[in-house]
C-alpha cells in the first residue's frame, strides 16, 4: 500500500518526485487555479487511451479531487488504425468540490490522430484547449477520415486553443538511447501525452512510475522506455513555449466524509461486493458465468481471488452459467450469475426455477443497449422491465439498483441480503456506465458491512409431528422456506420446477393450491424490508420531484443542482430498490404536483409508477448509449417547472 | 446418521408414489438402482439425483435422496455447480434422450469433456413420451411418429460416439430388463472418479414399445448382443479383439459405439483423468498456501488508497 496521503488544500509539486531530472517547475511560467476540468484523451483503440485515462484517474484520485469517469470505446478489440469506428475515448472530471458526472464536454481534447480530433470535435465547446499528435496528421490518414485539407492549418480549429505536439517524435527522440526498435518506441507515445497532462495539471506522478515497473515487471526495458516517455512529457511541458501555464485544481477535502479513500470502478465494487456477501455470510461463493461485454471483468476480478474460497466457472453458455450457480446454492453456497441483456434472456428459464425452487440466487444483469446485441460497450437501462417481467408464469423477483460505481459495492450485499433472507433470486440491475466508470470510494471499515449469517435448516420439521421434512414450510415472517443442503441426516428432500403443495413440496396439481402458491410467492416478493425512499429537497416547498433509478442520479442530481441554483424548487429522489417498491413510494409521489421521470429507455419505470400509482409521471428519455449530461437535465427541469 | 450397514433398497424409497404408465421400462431401472445405492455404502443425505424433464426426469422424486427436478435439457449444468462446489457428494444425473442430446446437448458435452463427478444415466428410449410420441434424436431414420407422418429425415445419434467424440473418460450401455447387468455397470460408474455417461436401452411400451426386443427376446439376444467384458476377448467382423476398457486411445470405443449388430453392451471406456471439481478445489487451496486466507478488509483497500482527515 502507498503511504496514506494527507489531503490538504497545499498543491503538490510533481517536481519533486522525480529523482533525477528535471527537477523543479520553472517560476517563468504561470500558474493558474481552476475549480474543476473535463479531460478527454481519444485515439485510436490500439493507442492506450483506456490505461492513459486509468493512470490519469489514479493520479487524480490519489491527488485527492473528487472525480467521475466516462471511458467510451468501439465494441470492435481494433477496428482498423486510424478510422471513425476505431476511436476510443476516456473522459475524466475532477474539481476541488464534490461532482457528479463526468462532465458534459471536454475542456481539453487530446487526440492521438485525425479520427479521435474528427470524432471528438462536435463535442468541444468554443475555447477549449486541443493537443493534437502532429505527427499522425499525413494526407493519407486525414483522408481515411474524409478531409481533403489539413485541420490544424486551415482554420478548422480556429476556436480553439490548439497545441501541436509532434508526440511521436518526441517519444522516439527521447528513447532513442535506449535498445528499443522505432516501432516499440512509438507506442510509448500515451505516457508522454500521460507525462505532458500530468505536467499541465499538476498531478502527482511517481504512482504511474511505479506502476509501470510493476506492469511491464517481467520485460524491464519497456517498462524503462515508458517511464523515460512519461518524465519526457513531463518537461516537455516544463521547457517548451507551447504551454506557457499549468493549472492547478486543488483538493476536494470538503466534498468528502472522513476515511480512507480509493478509487474504484463500477465492476470491480460489485466483485468486491459480491466476495464480501461470502464472507459475511459464511457461505462459499460460486460464479456460474459466461463471457459477455461488460460484465465479463466481474468473472475476471473474481477468478484472482480464489484464496477466498471464491469458485469462478466459465460456462458453455449463459444458460450453463446460472444453472450451475443455482446448483451451487443448492448445495449451500451463495450463488451468482453475471451477465448482461441478451444474457438475461437466455438465463430467464433458469431464474424462473430458481422462483419455483425458492433458492437465493443473485443475477447481475450489466446492462447496455439493446435490443439483441445492440450496442454492447455502451450504456442502456432498458432491462428494468425484462427484470420485472420477462419469464413465463407469475414470477416475481426483487430488484436493487446501484446509483454510482461505488454503490455497486452496497447493492451487491444488499441484493444477497435479500436473497439469503427471502431464499429467491434477486437482480442487481448495473450498466455499462457504472460498470467502467469509476470514483473515488470510501473503503468501509469491516465492522460497518452487514450480518449476512444463514441458519440452514438442521431438524425435521413437519407440524404433524411425524418427524419428516417439508422443504416448503415458510417462516411466518418472511415467507421464507427451510434452506437444507445435502449432507444433512434426515432432511432428504426433492424440490422441482412442478407446482408443489404448499409446506410438504409434493407434487400437486389442486387447482386451489396452485392459485395459492401464486399469491404466496409474490407475497413473499411483496413484503421484503427495503428502506423507505429518502427525498431531498432543501426547499421543502417543491411542486416539482425529479425521480430516477439506476447510473442516471449523477446527471439527475448535477441538473437538478443547477436548477435550484437558478432559483428553482425541486425536490429529487432516487430508487435503489424497484421490487418492491419502497413502501412509501406511493406518499412520496403524491406529495408533488409534477413527477418527472428521466431514463435511458423508453420510459419503463414511469409505465410502472403510472400503473402502481396512478400518477401522471413525465418521462424524460434518452437511449442513445451515452448517459444523460447534467446541462441536458437541467433545460428539462427548468422547462418542468415553467409548465 | 444413518446406519449405513443397515441400508436397503426400501431406505431409497420416497413417500411419493410412481407414476409413470404401467409396463414402461423407467420400473425396472428404478427397482435396480434402488437395489444398488445401498451398496454404494454412502449415507443417503450425501446422494444427490439431479434432473431434466421427461419421463425419466420424475425419478428423484422416487428416491428417498436429496433430489432436483429441473428444467428441459439443464441437469448436467446444474449439476456441475453442485458437484463442484460440494465434492463431498455423490451426483447422479438423471436424463433422456430428448433431453440430453437435443435441448440439452451443448450441456451433455461440456460436462463430459470437463469431466465434472458426475455420473450420468440417460435413457434412452429413441422417442419423446411425456409430450406424447413425437420422434427424438435417437429415433431411427424414416421414424413415423405425430410430428413425422411421411417418416423422420434426420440422422439419430449414437449417444456413446458422441460422448466419446466429446472426449468422456466413461461410457457405458445397458438395458432395463438386465436387472444384473444393469447393476454391474451402475458400480463400474460409481468406482470411476470423474464424468460416467451410461446410456441404458429403455421400453417406452405407448410410444415406441418393442424398440429393443430383438435384443430382449431369449430367441435373438444372444446373437443380437456383444457382452463386453475387460480383459476378455470378442469377435466382430471375424477379427477377434481383447477388451480393454483403459485403452486410452478411445479408436476402439469409438469403433464400438457404432456398432449395432451385434449391439456391444457393458462398459466401453473407463479412462480417468482429473475431475474438474477436483482440480478446481485443489487451485482453492493452492491460492490460499501461495497468498495465504483472503483478508477482506486488505483486498478493499487495494494498494492505492489516500487519507482524508
Amino acid at each position: 500500500m502507498r503511504e496514506a496521503h494527507v489531503v490538504t488544500s497545499r498543491v503538490e509539486e510533481p517536481g519533486s518526485t522525480f529523482d533525477e531530472s528535471p527537477g523543479q517547475r520553472s517560476p517563468a511560467k504561470g500558474v493558474r487555479r481552476l475549480d474543476r476540468v473535463v479531460i478527454r484523451f481519444a485515439g485510436d483503440s490500439g493507442d492506450g487511451m483506456q490505461l492513459t485515462g486509468d493512470r490519469f484517474t489514479s493520479e487524480t484520485a490519489g491527488f485527492g479531487n473528487d472525480l467521475s469517469t466516462l471511458p467510451n470505446f468501439p465494441a470492435e478489440i481494433r477496428a482498423p488504425a486510424g478510422t471513425l469506428p476505431g476511436v476510443s475515448s476516456f473522459q475524466l472530471h475532477f474539481a476541488d468540490h464534490d461532482i457528479l458526472t463526468p462532465g458534459d464536454a471536454p475542456d481539453v481534447l487530446v487526440a492521438m490522430n485525425p479520427a479521435a480530433l474528427k470524432a471528438n470535435l462536435a463535442d468541444l465547446p468554443r475555447g477549449a484547449e486541443i493537443i493534437v499528435n502532429t505527427d499522425e496528421f499525413t494526407k493519407r490518414a486525414l483522408s481515411k477520415v474524409g478531409w481533403q485539407a489539413d485541420p490544424l492549418d486551415d482554420g478548422t480549429l480556429q476556436e480553439y486553443r490548439v497545441h501541436p505536439v509532434a508526440l511521436t517524435t518526441l517519444t522516439v527522440e527521447a528513447l532513442k538511447e535506449t535498445s528499443l526498435a522505432r516501432k516499440d518506441a512509438e507506442r510509448a507515445k500515451n505516457m508522454f501525452a500521460l507525462g505532458l497532462l500530468s505536467w499541465m495539471y499538476h498531478r502527482p506522478t511517481e504512482g504511474t512510475e511505479t506502476f509501470l515497473r510493476s506492469k511491464f515487471a517481467k520485460k524491464p526495458d519497456i517498462a524503462e522506455a515508458n517511464v523515460l516517455a512519461f518524465r519526457a512529457g513531463w518537461n516537455y511541458g516544463e521547457t517548451t513555449e507551447s504551454f506557457a501555464v499549468s493549472y492547478e485544481v486543488a483538493p476536494a477535502a470538503k466534498a468528502f466524509t472522513p476515511g480512507r479513500y480509493r478509487n474504484i470502478s463500477g465492476n470491480l465494487a460489485l466483485a468486491y461486493g459480491l466476495i464480501a456477501a461470502s464472507k459475511q455470510s459464511g457461505l462459499s461463493l460460486f460464479l456460474g458465468s459466461y463471457p459477455i461485454t461488460p460484465a465479463s471483468d466481474i468473472l475476471h476480478e473474481l477468478s484472482k481471488h480464489k484464496n477466498f474460497g471464491v469458485r469462478t466457472f466459465q460456462a458453455e453458455d449463459e444458460i450453463a452459467g446460472i444453472g450451475a450457480a443455482l446448483g451451487a446454492a443448492f448445495g449451500g453456497a451463495l450463488g451468482v450469475t453475471t451477465t448482461s441483456g441478451p444474457g438475461i434472456a437466455l438465463k430467464s428459464e433458469t431464474i424462473g426455477l430458481a422462483v419455483s425452487l425458492e433458492l437465493p440466487l443473485v443475477v447481475v444483469d450489466i446492462q447496455r443497449g439493446g435490443p439483441s446485441t445492440g450496442l454492447p460497450t455502451k450504456t442502456e437501462q432498458a432491462d428494468l422491465l425484462q427484470a420485472m417481467f420477462g419469464r413465463n408464469g407469475e414470477a416475481p423477483v426483487p430488484i436493487v439498483a446501484p446509483a454510482s460505481p461505488g454503490e455497486c459495492f452496497t447493492m451487491a450485499l444488499e441484493a444477497a441480503r435479500i436473497a439469503l433472507t427471502y431464499r429467491t433470486p434477486v437482480f442487481l440491475l448495473s450498466d455499462g456506465y457504472l460498470a467502467n466508470g469509476s470514483e473515488p470510494w470510501r473503503v468501509p471499515e469491516l465492522s460497518e458491512l452487514p450480518d449476512l449469517r444463514v441458519e440452514f435448516a438442521t431438524e425435521p420439521n413437519a407440524p404433524d409431528g411425524s418427524g419428516d421434512f417439508w422443504p416448503y414450510l415458510r417462516d411466518p415472517e418472511t415467507l421464507a422456506r427451510p434452506w437444507a443442503v445435502p449432507g444433512t441426516p434426515g432432511l432428504e428432500h426433492r424440490v422441482g420446477g412442478i407446482e408443489k403443495q404448499d409446506g410438504t413440496g409434493n407434487i400437486s396439481y389442486d387447482p386451489a393450491n396452485h392459485d395459492h402458491m401464486v399469491r404466496t410467492r409474490q407475497a413473499k416478493i411483496d413484503g421484503i424490508a427495503v428502506p423507505d425512499l429518502t427525498v431531498d429537497d432543501p426547499s421543502g416547498d417543491a411542486d416539482l420531484l425529479v425521480l430516477g433509478w439506476g447510473s442516471t442520479f449523477g446527471p439527475i442530481a448535477a441538473g437538478v443542482r443547477r436548477a435550484r441554483a437558478a432559483g428553482g424548487k425541486v425536490a429529487q429522489a432516487h430508487l435503489r430498490h424497484l421490487n418492491p417498491f419502497p413502501a412509501n413510494l406511493g406518499e412520496v409521489l403524491g406529495r408533488y404536483e409534477r413527477v418527472l421521470v428521466p431514463e435511458m429507455n423508453l420510459g419503463q419505470l414511469a409505465m410502472l409508477l403510472r400503473a402502481r400509482y396512478l400518477v401522471d409521471a413525465r418521462s424524460f428519455t434518452q437511449v442513445s448509449g451515452m448517459p444523460f449530461k447534467a446541462a441536458q437535465l437541467a433545460a428539462v427541469i427548468s422547462e418542468a417547472l415553467d409548465d | 446418521m444413518t446406519d449405513l450397514l443397515k441400508l436397503t433398497a426400501k431406505d431409497f424409497k420416497s413417500d411419493q408414489e410412481v407414476r409413470w404408465c404401467p409396463g414402461c421400462g423407467d420400473y425396472a431401472i428404478l427397482a435396480a438402482v434402488q437395489g444398488f445405492l445401498p451398496e454404494l455404502g454412502i449415507a443417503r443425505e450425501n446422494i444427490v439425483f439431479v434432473s431434466g424433464i421427461g419421463c425419466s426426469s420424475r425419478f428423484p422424486y422416487y428416491l428417498n435422496t436429496y433430489g432436483m427436478h429441473s428444467i428441459h435439457g439443464r441437469a448436467p449444468a446444474i449439476a456441475t455447480g453442485l458437484a463442484s462446489s460440494r465434492p463431498d457428494l455423490s451426483v447422479w444425473v438423471i436424463t433422456g434422450d430428448g433431453d440430453a442430446l437435443s435441448i440439452g446437448g451443448n450441456h451433455l458435452i461440456h460436462a463430459l469433456r470437463r469431466n465434472v463427478n458426475l455420473k450420468i444415466l440417460l435413457f434412452n428410449n429413441r422417442i419423446y413420451g411425456l409430450t406424447k410420441g413425437q420422434y427424438s434424436p435417437t429415433s431411427e431414420p424414416g421414424k413415423i411418429t405425430k410430428s413425422t407422418p411421411m417418416g423422420s429425415l434426420d440422422e439419430p445419434f449414437r449417444p456413446l460416439s458422441l460422448a466419446l467424440g466429446a472426449e468422456a473418460g466413461f461410457v457405458a450401455r445397458t438395458i432395463d430388463s438386465d436387472r444384473k447387468h444393469l447393476t454391474s455397470v451402475l458400480r463400474a460408474a460409481a468406482e470411476h472418479q470423474g464424468t460416467a455417461l451410461v446410456e441404458i436401452y429403455q421400453n417406452c411400451n405407448i410410444f415406441n414399445d418393442g424398440a429393443f426386443e430383438v435384443l430382449k427376446d431369449p430367441e435373438t439376444r444372444d446373437s443380437a448382443l456383444l457382452r463386453l467384458e475387460h480383459g476378455q476377448p470378442y469377435t466382430v467382423n471375424g477379427e477377434e479383439h481383447v477388451h480393454d476398457v483403459t485403452d486410452p486411445d478411445p479408436t476402439r470405443a469409438f469403433a464400438l459405439s457404432r456398432l449395432s449388430e451385434p449391439t456391444p453392451i457393458g462398459v466401453l471406456r473407463a479412462v480417468e483423468r482429473p475431475s474438474y471439481d477436483r482440480q478446481l478445489n485443489a487451485q482453492l487451496e493452492q491460492a490460499v498456501t501461495e497468498r495465504g486466507e483472503g483478508d477482506l478488509g486488505a483486498l478493499l483497500s487495494g494498494s492505492d488508497t489516500w487519507m482524508v482527515r
